[in-house]
């Protein structure tokens, strides 16, 4: 019986939400009296010894030649061999993009019940219940999973990591797994950006910006708050701003601890995409615009006058000259 | 070619979210109900797009729900379509849902599965990776552009921070995010036509769940909103820091 957290990496670097999901992970075990191990699949680069700081004992590190290409039909095979040669009932992924390709494919193999988007820990008093995002966080479902193995993937942003003291040792697991079928021939990743789904905190701008040239004040912004930047559908879909920057039940749902909408109206489907946000400010001229109901804090004024201002006030804050 | 697309129906975007019998179920008094959009917008679009760039594709719609479904598949067969399947069955557990989708996969002889990226109700974006996992088929997911050559498919996909291309033989599995297609609106053409489509209707095969619901909770209201003087921007950052501890 152990606890096994998928440690997601790339580039040969562990991603954060890895980080949470070790975290989450550790606790479960100690919570079910057992202890927590990490599996990673291909060389990295990071220590993976020092990640023993979130509660993991053991790092199986499966270094096969067919895992290069990120194919989730051969990693879900070999993680369902990590699992059962290591006998883990519990098994957790974070929700990011490689988690939602490999933890279905890993669920359907072990016929283990999977609960995607979960945002708190487990409740194991009477049986195993897990808390997850539902209607595109508008509420949440309490799933209980009925089978002896169980797979939870945390929802980015919902758990706070735990940095502690530890070293984990780092054992190498042979598999003959042999070469998927899918093959990446390019990919293409801004550099020197924030990753969206990532980020802590995320400004986000609209329509309101009337023209993709006065972009640079909310780049000036995202900048100093080492945030991603985003946009609402109107201003992805007139090209604006790249798609993947569109956030909303469209484009990509997120959870950062500080969401600021400057020159977004709110419509139901935007905020279906940022509502899981922890703290969410609202910039708008228009003192009617239905975010307002969804806000923490609201400035109701000109996004033109206002973030130069807001820009200076947290360079202040920081220190920043 | 012929392709599979699975489609769920889901509450509209814009329905009131609440819940019944001591919050066990969705409360589906007044809600319009309309196709999951990424099941719409994306794979279906784009296998029609396919259809139409070659005339000798074939699309099957599957869906596992009960008959309450029915204007829904008629409206996904009015966008486009041959015949639709629907496994008569309600269920929220993913692995069961994607167990009948893999059956009827697995006699239909597909070379291609479309699901969308997740439905907008349960948010389990599973359904994709488990029905290939059944199937023993790779899996993309999360593609935003798919194209065809021959038996040969080269499917961008979202990564963090950006995208990667990749390619892999039919028969193969991908879930459709924006980006693949754009949502169209059916045609008179289209309505017509769809009243004589098939709409099969097949039993469910046994299968254990693997997870249920054990209850549901709408999140605490927000305290409403605190409002900053826009001359005094500087409240508003000291707020964010020694209040809201966000930046």
């Amino acid at each position: 019986m152990s606890v096994l957290i998928f440690i997601d990496t790339t580039d040969g670097h562990v991603k954060k939400a890895t980080l949470e999901a070790l975290s989450y992970g550790s606790k479960i075990a100690e919570q079910l009296g057992t202890t927590a191990e990490g599996v990673v699949l291909g060389t990295v680069k990071d220590d993976l010894a020092a990640l023993g700081q979130y509660g993991v004992k053991t790092i199986h590190q499966v270094a096969a030649e067919a895992l290069s290409q990120p194919d989730a039909q051969v990693y879900s095979k070999v993680l369902a061999e990590v699992a059962t040669a290591t006998g883990a009932t519990v098994i957790v992924f974070s929700n990011n993009l490689n988690g939602k390709a490999i933890a279905p494919r890993l669920s359907a193999r072990l016929k283990a019940g999977l609960v995607s988007g979960a945002v708190a820990l487990p409740d194991t008093s009477n049986g195993f219940v897990v808390k997850k995002n539902v209607f595109s966080g508008k509420a949440f479902a309490n799933i209980s999973v009925t089978t002896a193995v169980k797979i939870i993937a945390l929802n980015p942003n919902a758990y706070q990591v735990v940095a502690g003291e530890g070293t984990a040792t780092v054992a190498s697991f042979a598999s003959n797994v042999t070469a998927g079928k899918i093959k990446v021939t390019s990919s293409t990743k801004a550099s020197g950006e924030v990753p969206l789904t990532e980020a802590e905190v995320v400004v986000s701008a609209g329509r309101g910006m009337k023209g993709p040239e006065n972009w640079g004040m909310v780049e000036d912004l995202a900048k100093v708050l080492h945030a991603a930047t985003a946009c609402s559908r109107p201003v992805a879909d007139a090209h604006w701003r790249p798609h993947h920057e569109h956030v909303g039940q469209t484009g990509i749902a997120i959870a950062p601890n500080l969401y600021i909408a400057i020159g977004i109206s709110g419509a139901i489907q935007h905020l279906a995409g940022v509502n899981r946000s922890k703290v969410i400010v609202v910039i708008n001229k228009d003192a009617e615009a239905p975010f307002f109901k969804a806000a923490d804090y609201g400035i109701v004024g000109d996004a033109f006058e206002v973030l130069p201002k807001f820009t200076a006030a947290v360079k202040k804050l920081k220190g920043i000259a | 070619m012929k392709i599979l697309v699975c489609i769920s129906k889901t509450p509209d975007t814009t329905a009131k979210i609440a819940f019944t019998d001591n919050n066990t179920k969705f409360d589906a008094n007044g809600v319009q109900w309309i196709i999951n959009p990424y099941d719409e917008w994306y794979s279906l679009v784009r296998a029609i797009e396919l259809k139409e760039a070659d005339p000798s594709t074939v699309i099957h719609l599957v869906t596992v729900a009960a008959a309450d479904a029915d204007p829904i598949i008629r409206k996904a067969l009015a966008l486009g379509g041959d015949e639709a399947i629907r496994v008569n069955a309600d269920s929220h557990d993913s692995f069961y849902i994607a167990s009948q989708i893999a059956e009827v996969a697995k006699h239909g002889g597909y070379d291609l599965v479309f699901t969308g990226k997740e439905t907008i109700d349960y948010n389990g974006s599973s359904i994709g990776g488990m029905v290939a996992e059944l199937l023993d088929l790779p899996y993309i997911s999360l593609a935003t552009k798919f194209e065809i050559s021959g038996n040969k498919a080269t499917v961008t996909r979202e990564i963090e921070g950006g995208e990667e291309v990749a390619e892999a033989d039919l028969p193969l599995v991908v879930s459709c995010q924006k980006g693949m297609a754009e949502q169209r609106i059916p045609n008179m053409k289209g309505i017509m036509g769809a009243r004589t489509k098939p709409l099969k209707v097949l039993e469910p095969v046994a299968v254990d769940t693997l997870t249920a619901v054990a209850g549901f909770e709408l999140p605490p209201a927000k305290a409403g909103v605190k409002l900053v003087d826009p001359e005094n921007v500087e409240e508003l950052v000291r707020l964010l820091h020694e209040e809201a501890k966000a930046i």
